[in-house]
Order: structure tokens, then C-alpha cells, then sequence
């Protein structure tokens, strides 16, 4: 079937990208939105808005009974998750499904495969893809195994997600207290006490690749580097990533299409590796089985409309393109603009936004939810849009970076932008030679070098 | 006259650390100057509350999981 009405349930700078990919394709938008949300960027564009609670995300956009009622009494025919929220949520897949409406993704047993680790893990090294070598750490031998692994391990909740709750452990004496604090810090927030344990690789790059599947076929979009991460929170994502050789990038897209072919993936997804620079080995963490925030790098590099894409594979259509349809161009970067203070320990920092200019040009994208008085509410996450960059080269997108930064301005509340103008001054940031502790690091000693926006001379 | 315990930030205000947990002050509770009262959520980011004033709590003017702006009165200390 080919979906002719999409309800968006899901806010923010991606609900505007769903509904334009939608339009684009000729398909009628319902924006799904709080009480919070009403007068948003994406109600402001969709062609239909419904309210579906209060401001509370478990009380509106985590509600699926509430985004389901929607759809079917504003006559939608799909479901387009975004990310977050419901996006990984099988039950809510499933129940999407059984209410006879198109959920924009894989199907419920895939998203539930994914999202269980060790079942994750398994599928991987099925299908030929290496992984870290890790262990269920819920016997009584966890810390024999641990031992058996090597320290420094890495401590996560099964049941967990998106970096929460992770712990590194150097030595057998922190293990156990380590190991019984993750449980019942998983058992709080997840109602799941299951932890992992698995080797930790000092100074990893996080590279991913993107794949589209329809079912029947599977292609890899290249990849990504999102190494610079703060509390494990990606701010700077790039395509292609420079320290791949071909060699070891044609395994890593190889790997990621096999995994994909195991399960005949259906949707836009990422295969995220950990890989290790000194000796090129690279490392399997996870499938995300929804579009990603920085999925934007890839489009630019690849000329792709990976939303469209899922949006026409949702609706029954074969894949738009073959593996050797889909080719590489210039270097792509972007930056994460979060109504965050960097220069005040990243103190979130809702508000209205006084006055706006938004950078444009060549190789220039900016993917935001913003106006001129728009009141960004407490009730969600900060990100407010992303600076996307091309260039021929990085240092032609690194160049686009810096002039495209000094023209964005964001009035009425601190955002992450000076953070980035900063980071364009450092030689490892503009060389690559980062890795996913390195922005931790930098900020230890130099958050001094974050200079705020009324601070710099006009 | 009472004190007034405010919301420094505006979000979502929680009396408990978890939702399985006992709310960190009752009524009738004695509070040190500094004690956590409560958490703001703001932006998927939690800030502990803390007591402005020692004394013992008189009233909470908001509920748990009620959304409060900056500036807003939590609670009130009898000093």
C-alpha cells in the first residue's frame, strides 16, 4: 500500500524533516503534539495538528495508546516514530500494526531483536560481524569473568540506552561495588536490573554505518564518525570519517550490510562500531532500528533523501537505489546547536528566542524547530537544530563551519554554537585526531577558551 | 511568617529521587539549610531543590510531577 496520510509522533527539528519528506512524496501530515508543543515549528507546517495530552512526555509523545487514537481519527493510514520516543519501542510497533496502520520502520520482532543486547550481539556475530567481548553479568562469576575479559571493563544496563548509566572499571577491587551500583541504578530506571559487562577499548573512535533496506534488498549509505561526545551525547558528527582507510571502511559497510541481509531490514537503520585506530580493528555496539539525528551528514555526502527513502519502503516500495547507485561526494559535517550554556557546565537553558539568523549559502543546511519568539519549552530534550556542512573537502567544510557559525545567531537564550567556534581553533579537532573521551577531556581544561556570544566584538 | 523554597528552574517538579522511592521531605519534617526538597527536571537534565532556610516544612504549594516555572514557591519552612 502506498501510505497517503502519515501522522508525525514525535516533535522538534525531525518532526519538520518528516513532514517535509512527506510532502515531497505528495503525502497529507498530521502533527501529533503536548499541550506544551501547540504552537510549534512542525504544527505550524503539518497540514493537520492533534493535540494527544499535557506536556509530561509520558504523558503525550511516549503514550502510544494516545498517538494510535490520533492517527486513526485523523484518518492517517502511517506512523512516523522519529527518533527517541517511541521510535525502538516494539510493543508500540506492534500495536501500531494491529491497529491497522503502517508503522514507519522495521517490524516489531526486529526492533525488539535490536534492542535487546546480547540478542543484538548474537545476531552480529552470526552474520560475521566482530564484536567486543563481553558476558551477562548476572551469575555469581561475574567478577572471574570479568577478570577473564581484562580490566578495564565497561559496565552497562542491558535494558539501557542512548549511554545512560555506563560505568568503566579499572581494577577487580571496584568491580563489585561498580557492578551492584549499575544494577540498581538499571533496576530504577528501566525496571530491569540486568547488567553487561564487556571490555573497554581506550581512546575508540564511534564510527557507524547507515543502511536502508526494503525487505528484500539491503545498501550501506557509507559512514559516519561521531567520536566527539559529551556524557555520551554525540555534538559533531561527520561523513566520511578520515580515519578510515578503504580497506577497513569497505569491511565495516560490508559487515553492517550483512547483519542488515540476516534480518531482511526493512527501514532506514545504523550499525555503530567502536573502532580502534592503533590497530584497525573495529568493534560491533549496536543497530538502531530508526532514523538517527545525524543522519543529515549522510544525505550530504550521498545526494540521499534517507527519510523519503523510509517513508516510500514503509509504504511497500522497493529501494529507489542499488549499491552502485549510491556514490560519495566532499565531506560533510555537523554540529548539534542545543539550548545548552557551554560556558556554565552545559546548564540547560529553556526561553524564548528574541531574534534569529539563520546561516545559508553553498553546502549550507541548517534542520532547526526555530522563530522569531518561539518559547522552547523545559519539557524535552535541548537540541534546537543542527548545522549541517559540505565542502569538496573537510577543510573546505571545516572553513563552511566557521563562517556558517559567526552568522548564526540565536537571541534570547545561550546555545552550544560557541562551543563549536571553539573547537575549530583546536589542531586535533581540525586534524580528526579525536576520540570519544577526547571532548571530556578538552572541556576538564579549556572550557575557559568557550568564549559567550556577548563577549565577542561585533 | 514562612519561608519560601523556590524553583530556581522551570520543568517538572518530583518530591521523590525515584518514583519507587519515599518522597524526600513530608510534612511536618524538620529541614536543614541545603537539604535536598525535591528535583526539578529541566530538558531531560535533573537538578536537585535545596532547602534556603533551615526549620520545619509547613507546606508543599506544588505536586509531585507538576510542571513549575522559574521563580515559582515548592514549599514553605515554618523557621
Amino acid at each position: 500500500m502506498t501510505i497517503s496520510t502519515l501522522l508525525i509522533a514525535n516533535r522538534g527539528e525531525i518532526a519538520v524533516r518528516v513532514i517535509r519528506a512527506a510532502r515531497k512524496l505528495g503525502i497529507k501530515t498530521v502533527q501529533a503534539h503536548s499541550s506544551a508543543d501547540a504552537d510549534m515549528l512542525a504544527v505550524r507546517e503539518a497540514d493537520e495538528a492533534v493535540e494527544i495530552g499535557p506536556p509530561q512526555p509520558a504523558r503525550s509523545y511516549l503514550n502510544g495508546e494516545a498517538v494510535i487514537k490520533a492517527a486513526l481519527q485523523s484518518g492517517a493510514d502511517a506512523i512516523h516514530p522519529g527518533y527517541g520516543f517511541l521510535s525502538e519501542n516494539a510493543g508500540f510497533a506492534e500495536s501500531v500494526a494491529n491497529a491497522g496502520l503502517v508503522f514507519v520502520g522495521p517490524d516489531a520482532a526486529t526492533i525488539r531483536m535490536m534492542g535487546d543486547k546480547s540478542e543484538a550481539r548474537k545476531r552480529a556475530q552470526a552474520a560475521g560481524v566482530p564484536i567486543v567481548e563481553g558476558f551477562d553479568a548476572s551469575g555469581d562469576d561475574a567478577l572471574e569473568q570479568a577478570g577473564k575479559t581484562g580490566f578495564p571493563v565497561m559496565i552497562k544496563a542491558s535494558a539501557g540506552g542512548g549511554g545512560r548509566g555506563i560505568r568503566i572499571v579499572d581494577n577487580a577491587n571496584d568491580f563489585k561495588t561498580q557492578a551492584a551500583e549499575a544494577s540498581s541504578e538499571a533496576q530504577a530506571a528501566f525496571g530491569d536490573g540486568t547488567i553487561y559487562v564487556e571490555k573497554f577499548i581506550p581512546a575508540a573512535r564511534h564510527i557507524e554505518v547507515q543502511i536502508l533496506g526494503d525487505g528484500r534488498n539491503v545498501v550501506h549509505c557509507g559512514e559516519r564518525e561521531c567520536s566527539l561526545q559529551r556524557r555520551r551525547q554525540k555534538v559533531w558528527e561527520e561523513a566520511p570519517s578520515t580515519a578510515l582507510n578503504s580497506e577497513t571502511r569497505k569491511k565495516l559497510c560490508d559487515c553492517a550490510v550483512a547483519l542488515a541481509r540476516s534480518v531482511n531490514y526493512k527501514g532506514a537503520g545504523t550499525i555503530e562500531y567502536l573502532y580502534d585506530g592503533r590497530t584497525e580493528e573495529f568493534y560491533f555496539i549496536e543497530m538502531n532500528t530508526r532514523i538517527q539525528v545525524e543522519h543529515p551528514v549522510t544525505e550530504m555526502v550521498t545526494g540521499l533523501d534517507l527519510v523519503a527513502e523510509m517513508i516510500r519502503i514503509a509504504g511497500g516500495a522497493d529501494l529507489s537505489v542499488g549499491q552502485d547507485d549510491i556514490t560519495f561526494n566532499g565531506n560533510a559535517l555537523e554540529v548539534r546547536i542545543n539550548a545548552e550554556d557551554p560556558a556554565n557546565d552545559f546548564m540547560p537553558f529553556p526561553g524564548v528566542v528574541s531574534g534569529l539568523r539563520i546561516p545559508s549559502g553553498d553546502g549550507v543546511r541548517f534542520d532547526h524547530t526555530l522563530f522569531e519568539n518561539y518559547a522552547v519549552p523545559p519539557f524535552y530534550d535541548s537540541l534546537l537544530g543542527k548545522l549541517v556542512i559540505h565542502g569538496e573537502n573537510r577543510r573546505q567544510a571545516l572553513e563552511r563551519l566557521e563562517k556558517a557559525l559567526a552568522v548564526l545567531k540565536i537571541d534570547g537564550l545561550p546555545c552550544t554554537a560557541p562551543l563549536f567556534s571553539a573547537l575549530l581553533r583546536e589542531t586535533d579537532v581540525r586534524e580528526n585526531a579525536v576520540h570519544t573521551e577526547w571532548l571530556e577531556q578538552w572541556l576538564v581544561n579549556n572550557s575557559g577558551k568557550i568564549i559567550k556570544e556577548s563577549e565577542v566584538s561585533a | 511568617m514562612a519561608h519560601e523554597v523556590k524553583s530556581h528552574l522551570p520543568g517538572t517538579f518530583y518530591r521523590r529521587p525515584s518514583p519507587d522511592e519515599p518522597p524526600f521531605k513530608e510534612v511536618g519534617d524538620s529541614v536543614a539549610e541545603g537539604d535536598v526538597i525535591g528535583i526539578v527536571e529541566v530538558m531531560k537534565s535533573f537538578h536537585h531543590v535545596k532547602a534556603t532556610a533551615a526549620g520545619k516544612v509547613s507546606a508543599f504549594k506544588v505536586e509531585n510531577e507538576e510542571i513549575v516555572s522559574a521563580g515559582q514557591t515548592l514549599m514553605e519552612i515554618e523557621e
